[in-house]
């Protein structure tokens, strides 16, 4: 009697987007942090972290999504938990490249809808990073 | 196909520019006289920036009214803000370019580089040159440096045989003798300026017409409060400095940045010309000729034109918005006026009674405004009616832009000199 075995393609984060995707969670999370400190303390030092704190976060998202596209090159990929992945990855990329050009609004001009964005990229940063890391072992491609 | 293509371009293309940029109309507004009409503040996800795109002047040249003539009388210079005419008429023109303040957040950097297109390339010259025109005949034959290695002079006030300089950092005097085309000797220097970041590094002066004192024009130190409230301690004054002994109070405050000084004829009353804070809208806030009141706050950066609040500084301060007072005469948004004087009988009937203002122009505005010096009609020793055009066609036709008028000095014999920083030439304008 043959026992079935059904072969899961174990599909696994590349080391390198793994890592890009890693980091963009302590950049978008500490650009919410400042952005909340610049909120309770008017101190214009906290409005400068937060705009390059989210330029950090925008490069190495952007690689990220980079990889996360290439990622739908194979067909096994391209349905559920990773679709989403990718689809919270652009989202993530695009509002945080609109907070971008909101932190660069002169003081208090940024806020309250900087700080808003911020809340949301960081809260996309958080999930994709769970949805990438759960749905897919690290390991090799994609 | 193709047409399809463009069209369908044209259409993100406007879909964009409508996201990025609020949607407002440049078309001006009333914006001059004691009663400006002030819009809402807008600001889209960008700001309206138009660059200057510069090109040199070749055989065109500014545009003057009929019945006066003008003529380049020095060029070459290393960026020349202000002129003095001596009594002798002799012309000391101020050359240098200043500031360098720390570029902090992402958006110093871009909106460094894309304004730095705008202006010169030519180094600060850090000196004073002398114009000289020996026999009268328009030509200024002799061109030489009275004074160097200044750090970026800007304001001129000579005083019996005192002539006084604002650098940047500093307010200096050297002796002069009539005649005399070259210092003795380094400055003395009267007292320190504020120079912490400068960015707003110009430093306006007038004297009074008793000698007794120095009015200095110290420019905010951001365009409203980014660098932080403790980067404005004496800045967006004026200061009155006691000639003698240097030293100093602040003689009005909450003007953003006082770029000239003068003092109206016949009068102890001080005028200046104020560049107000950007990014509020093509139509906010209107820069302004005003009266210098003693101790009055005229708002930065807490309100603009009297008691409007700008909500982009915290924390607020309602106390001192109550307190703000409205300038005297609004001359356009964004018009960047960098030089102000009183004209004089010689200037022509329709030119007499007056001040003439240069307008360095606009770059926060998709329609530019300013490139140009007008005239301030006054009756009455008050400014009563519109601007009138003076020298125009720095930015011609074709958009290019050949020159950015700054400074204007009036020679009671008859001639407007104005200062053209992008040209690094010194215009001077005639009643035929």
């Amino acid at each position: 009697m043959a026992v079935a075995v059904e072969r899961i393609q174990h599909r696994t984060l590349h080391p390198v987007h793994a890592f890009l995707l890693a980091a963009t969670v302590p950049l978008f999370l500490a650009t919410l942090l400042a952005d909340a400190a610049y909120g309770s303390t008017y101190q214009v030092q906290w409005t400068n972290f937060p705009s390059w704190l989210n330029v950090g976060g925008l490069l190495f998202g952007g690689l990220t999504l980079l990889f996360a596209l290439l990622g739908l090159r194979h067909s096994a990929l391209r349905r559920g938990r990773y679709l989403a992945y990718v689809l919270l990855v652009l989202a993530m990329w695009v509002l945080g490249f609109f907070n971008a050009l909101v932190h660069a609004k002169d003081a208090w001009a940024a806020m309250p809808e900087g700080l808003v964005l911020s809340v949301i990229v960081a809260l996309l940063a958080c999930v994709a990073a769970w949805l990438g890391f759960s749905s897919l072992h690290t390991g090799d491609t994609p | 196909m193709n047409s399809a293509k463009n069209s369908a371009n044209a259409v993100l293309v406007l879909a964009l520019s409508t996201l990025l940029v609020a949607c407002g109309t440049d078309s001006e507004p009333m914006q001059h006289g004691a009663e400006p009409v002030l819009p809402e503040p807008q600001r889209g996800l960008l700001p309206e920036m138009n660059i200057a795109d510069p090109v040199g002047w070749g055989d065109q040249r500014p545009v003057v009214p009929t019945g006066y003539s003008i003529t380049p009388i020095a060029t070459d210079l290393k960026v020349p803000r202000q002129t003095l005419v001596l009594p002798n008429g002799d012309i000391l023109v101020a050359e240098g370019m200043g500031g360098g303040a720390p570029k902090l957040r992402p958006k110093d950097f871009i909106a460094g580089f894309l304004k730095s297109k705008g202006t010169t390339s030519v180094e600060s010259g850090d000196r004073l040159s002398l114009l000289r025109d020996a026999d009268g005949d328009g030509t200024y034959e002799r061109q030489t440096v009275f004074a160097e290695n200044l750090n970026a002079p800007y304001g001129l006030a000579l005083v019996g045989n005192r002539l006084y300089v604002a650098n940047q950092d500093a307010l200096v005097r050297f002796d002069y003798q009539p005649g005399q085309t070259r210092a003795n000797g380094p400055p003395v220097e009267v007292t320190k300026l504020p120079a912490q970041i400068n960015h707003h590094w110009t430093k306006a002066l007038a004297a009074s017409p008793d000698g007794r004192f120095l009015y200095v024009g110290i420019g905010s130190n951001s365009n409203i409060t980014e660098r932080g409230m403790i980067a404005e301690q004496d800045r967006a004054v004026v200061w009155q400095v006691d000639a003698e002994t240097g030293a100093h109070k602040t003689f009005a405050s909450g003007l953003r940045n006082p770029t000239a000084l003068t003092f109206q004829p016949a009068t102890d009353q001080l005028w200046a010309v104020v560049n107000e804070r950007d990014e509020l809208g093509p139509n906010l806030v209107p820069d302004y000729l005003t009266s210098v009141r003693e101790g009055a706050f005229y708002g930065w950066p807490y309100s603009y034109w009297g008691q409007n609040i700008d909500t982009r500084v915290r924390p607020q301060d309602l106390q001192k918005v109550a307190a703000a007072v409205e300038p005297d005469y609004a001359l356009g948004s964004h018009v960047a006026a960098l030089g102000v004087d009183f004209s004089e009988p010689a200037m022509g009937a329709l030119f007499a009674d007056g001040v003439f203002v240069g307008e360095r122009g606009s770059w926060n505005r998709r329609e530019p405004s300013g490139y140009k010096v007008v005239f301030v009609p006054f009756r009455a020793g008050r400014p009563a009616g519109a601007p009138i055009d003076f020298v125009t066609g720095f930015m011609g036709a074709d958009g290019k832009t050949r020159g950015r008028p700054v400074g204007v000095t009036v020679d009671p014999r008859g001639a407007l000199i104005v200062a053209d920083d992008l040209s690094n030439t010194i215009w001077r304008v005639t009643p035929r």
